[in-house]
């Protein structure tokens, strides 16, 4: 079935919506009442029809809107798009895996035909129709992997694997949650989550970068993570901070519903099969709360998991200005009755 | 599944390449095209042989971007566990196997200004494909190949033909030609990386000398493929699968555990990808560790152990398997 | 001491000498010249006589090591009057290093971030580098948002030398850049900032 793409923006007037079917689809990512790090990993497999994992890429209702946001990012700052000279392989390896699982999942909306090295593609939603040679940089506007990420959704990058470790070598970097992918190019995975507090001690990041080392081809991985932002903006960047950081300020008791949002990550994990790199795709979605607690199981274990967070956490997630504000307005909406295990709505 | 997804293949043809040495040429069944890989990268082969089930890493050796088919090249082991055995004498054109998917251990560092590739006998695989990869890329490559013989050794021929004597040289030790590597290695310029594939021996050398040539680790690599090392039979106690399990001689354990019918993560059955590390619960005896995965101190530890490469020699040997 | 447990900042682990490199580059920068200096008995003619010294004065306590340095009788010597014309010099020899060259550098925090970018622009390995961490504590830092470089930064908040904004200097740190991550401290709140202190003399 078609999407019907929404008009929406991101910025100044923040006309950003969830209808009512992209709120049910949307994931939750909390399965328990409380909140702490592990290496919360599954197969990235296809799931039921009506959630995000109906496809391995999603695209959703706010695609369109989504891309042109992204293109306004790059105008003010080039660098939030950045590829090192040895990444051009894998940059033609996510080329490829996108435009597939696009058109796949989406065959309406997008077409992929390959003839040998000539490919043409062509998205119905961008109005883009192109005819290009597989490997051939100069057959294309832009490089392959910013070409191809200025029509895909959700944040990107791919690291290099060499001596035991993962190398953020690549990324387009435009919907983050306050890192920058300028300060963290050619770091390894222990440097980029540097920053990240209380999950280097419990040995997260050890596991996890051991599992992933080992990532095979044709077995994509995924993971959650979160965090929450005010107005539904994506370019939540360190470069903007001073942009958008005010907006923290900015809630009362009464607005809480409109302003504060859930901001979740589904990043899924895919070793690309030229390089031997491994592309992240970090998937952005955002709800604000008025829309949230229209699924009662989610309005209860939100403000559960909001005020058993540690310290360290509130901190880091730089939630310490609202977060009071919004488990009160949340505690209206949870009547403590027990919660069904797993994410989706009962 | 374990050692990731499977790919139904048909052996398409098989040529003598060199003494004891074959090619086979792997085609989807299903006449599709296999999945690209990326140059360095092996198969797990799974075999048949006569209801005895072997599983062996063979490197990619076609051009990595060849999706009509995978070649491998295979040297008939006199001490053979079976499966060069195997490949060589009892199977033929036409004949099933099933593949893994492609996992690399052993990739160029695509930063390299300049490549140099020490190869040694069948060790030459992997850097076929390399080759042709650097090749396509226009990155600068040497390969210095060891050989026995001109009839002990593969595709040299080619090689010189397809990227000249100045890329490809040559050394033949029954004429005793020695690969100079102290004197190849002083002169690169920074950027340069070192690769070495072959016996144990010529790999120990190749980066030891490095060592002393004042190269920094980082830029020489090498890859091992450590064959499951036969030793006296032993038993294992799998706990969470409450059987006890014979390893024969000719056997790892990983092969006993699968031939109990359970399903052990596995990748490169080579003890060099950590993938079947195994806690060890208890054990009354000795552990022989041949992989080349943990650290000195895990093996000292006695805590974990490769099933796939290593082995144990005692009265009481219990793994969280 | 600097700061430990900060993930992504390199591990200065000292520069002691490689015994089998062909050729030795040391790059030292003020008080850097001590960790060269110190381990003088242990040196020999043979290592000297294959080694490069680049030397610029720093600090109060690393202005006068040349002729300490120059007496060592290394088979080259060379001080330059700024960090910029030493990296520019290190450059030129590293133009001209073979694998079996191993450079060291010595010196503050920045200095070594300098050097380490010209030494991985020209392909050599960063892991491949010793590097001992000498004189004062001060970071170099890149503003975030403006993306401008201020060195010798000692206190956090500071006031970024290009855009103004009032820097909190985060613990992660940038190989590439050879700095620390600069954010602005009172971005919710302007005004807000709080007062600076010395953390980095």
């Amino acid at each position: 079935m078609a999407i019907v793409f929404r008009q929406e923006t991101f910025r100044d007037d923040f006309t950003y919506r969830n209808s009512p079917g992209n709120i049910r689809r949307f994931p939750f990512p909390f399965d328990r009442d409380e909140y702490m790090y592990s290496v919360n990993m599954e197969p990235h497999v296809r799931g039921q029809a009506g959630t995000v994992y109906e496809s391995l890429i999603d695209v959703d209702e706010h695609y369109v809107a989504e891309m042109q946001d992204r293109a306004l990012v790059l105008k003010e700052d080039p660098l939030r798009y950045q590829a090192l000279p040895h990444m051009m392989a894998a940059q033609w390896d996510t080329l490829e895996l996108l435009m597939e699982e696009q058109a796949a999942g989406y065959p309406e909306h997008f077409t992929l035909i390959r003839n040998g090295d000539r490919w043409r593609w062509i998205n119905r939603p961008l109005g883009i129709d192109d005819t290009f040679t597989f490997g051939d940089r100069s057959t294309l506007p832009y490089d392959p992997f910013e070409y191809i990420t200025r029509q895909a959704q959700g944040d990107f990058c791919i690291v290099d694997q060499r001596d035991g470790n993962l190398w953020m070598d690549a990324g387009m970097v435009t919907t983050q949650a306050d890192w920058s992918l300028d300060f963290d190019i050619g770091m390894n995975f222990m440097e980029w989550h540097g920053p990240v507090p209380l999950a280097h001690q419990i040995g997260v990041f050890d596991r996890a970068l051991k599992f992933l080392l080992n990532l095979q081809l044709g077995k994509p991985t995924r993971r959650f993570n979160w965090t929450m932002t005010i107005n539904p903006r994506l370019d939540t960047s360190p470069e903007n901070y001073h942009k958008w950081g005010p907006d923290r300020t900015t809630v009362t008791p009464d607005n809480v519903g409109e302003k504060v949002h859930l901001r979740v990550e589904l990043q899924s994990l895919w070793r690309l099969p030229r390089s031997n790199a491994i592309l992240f795709v970090i998937r952005c979605y955002l709800i604000s709360m008025n829309e949230l607690v229209t699924v009662p199981k989610w309005a209860r274990r939100l403000h559960r998991v909001l005020k058993t967070l540690p310290p360290e956490l509130v901190d880091y997630k730089g939630l310490t200005r609202y977060r009071d504000n919004t488990i009160a307005w949340l505690s209206k909406h949870d009547d403590g009755a027990p919660t069904s295990p797993g994410i989706f709505p009962d | 599944m374990s050692g990731g997804l499977a790919i139904a293949v048909r052996v398409s043809r098989i040529d003598t390449v060199a003494a004891n040495i074959k090619r086979f040429r792997l085609v989807r069944h299903d006449g599709e095209p296999l999945p690209v890989f990326s140059a360095g990268a092996h198969v797990i082969v799974s075999m048949d042989d006569d209801g005895h089930r072997r599983r062996n890493p063979y490197s990619l050796m076609s051009a990595p971007h060849d999706t009509s088919g995978y070649d491998i090249s295979v040297l008939r082991v006199a001490e053979s566990r079976g499966g060069s055995a195997f490949l060589h004498e009892k199977l033929r054109e036409g004949d099933a196997l099933t593949i893994s998917h492609p996992v690399n251990l052993f990739h160029a560092d695509k930063r390299g200004r300049k490549h140099i590739l020490l190869a040694g006998g069948i060790g030459i695989t992997p850097f076929l494909a390399m080759m042709a990869e650097f090749d396509r890329a226009n990155v600068a490559f040497e390969l210095h190949y060891a050989m026995r013989s001109r009839e002990h050794g593969a595709y040299w021929q080619e090689l010189v033909e397809r990227y000249g004597a100045h890329r490809v040289k040559r050394y033949f030790s029954a004429e005793n030609d020695v690969l100079p590597v102290a004197s190849l290695l002083h002169n690169q310029p920074l950027g340069t990386h070192a690769y070495v594939c072959g016996p144990d021996r010529m790999t120990d050398f190749v980066l030891r000398t490095a060592r002393e040539c004042g190269w920094p680790k980082s830029n020489v690599h090498s890859e091992r493929f450590l064959a499951p090392i036969s030793g006296k039979a032993f038993d294992a106690e799998l706990l969470r699968s409450g059987i006890v399990v014979r390893v024969g001689d000719h056997e790892s354990i990983l092969e006993a555990v699968e031939a109990a019918g359970i399903d052990a993560p596995y990748m490169c059955r080579g003890g060099a990808c950590g993938q079947c590390e195994t806690a060890v619960v208890a054990c009354n005896g000795v552990l022989a560790h041949h992989d080349v995965y943990l650290s000195e101190e895990e093996k000292a530890s006695g805590r974990k152990v490769m099933i796939c490469v290593s082995r144990f020699d005692g009265t009481k040997l219990s793994l969280d398997l | 001491m600097l700061v430990e447990g900060i993930k992504s900042r390199p591990v200065y682990g000292g520069i002691a000498i490689d015994p089998f490199a062909r050729r030795h580059i040391f790059a030292l920068e003020g008080e850097g010249a001590l960790a060269l200096l110190d381990q003088k008995p242990a040196l020999t003619a043979t290592m000297l006589n294959r080694s490069e010294v680049l030397y610029v004065a720093a600090g109060p306590k690393g202005l006068d090591h040349d002729l300490a340095l120059a007496a060592l009788k290394p088979d080259r010597f060379w001080q330059g009057p700024t960090i910029e014309t030493l990296l520019f010099r290190l450059r030129g020899s590293l133009s001209a290093a073979t694998m079996s060259t191993r450079l060291y550098i010595s010196g503050r925090e920045g200095f070594i971030g300098q050097c380490m970018q010209v030494a991985t622009d020209m392909g050599m390995d960063f892991s491949s580098i010793p590097t001992e961490h000498r004189g004062s504590l001060a970071r170099r830092v890149q503003c975030v948002h403006c993306k401008g470089i201020t060195d010798d930064v000692r206190t956090s908040p500071f006031k970024c030398s290009h855009c103004g904004l009032n820097l909190l200097v985060r613990d992660h740190y940038s190989r590439r850049l050879g700095a620390f991550q600069g954010v602005n401290v009172d971005a919710e709140e302007p005004g807000t900032a709080p007062q600076a202190e010395e953390l980095f003399a």
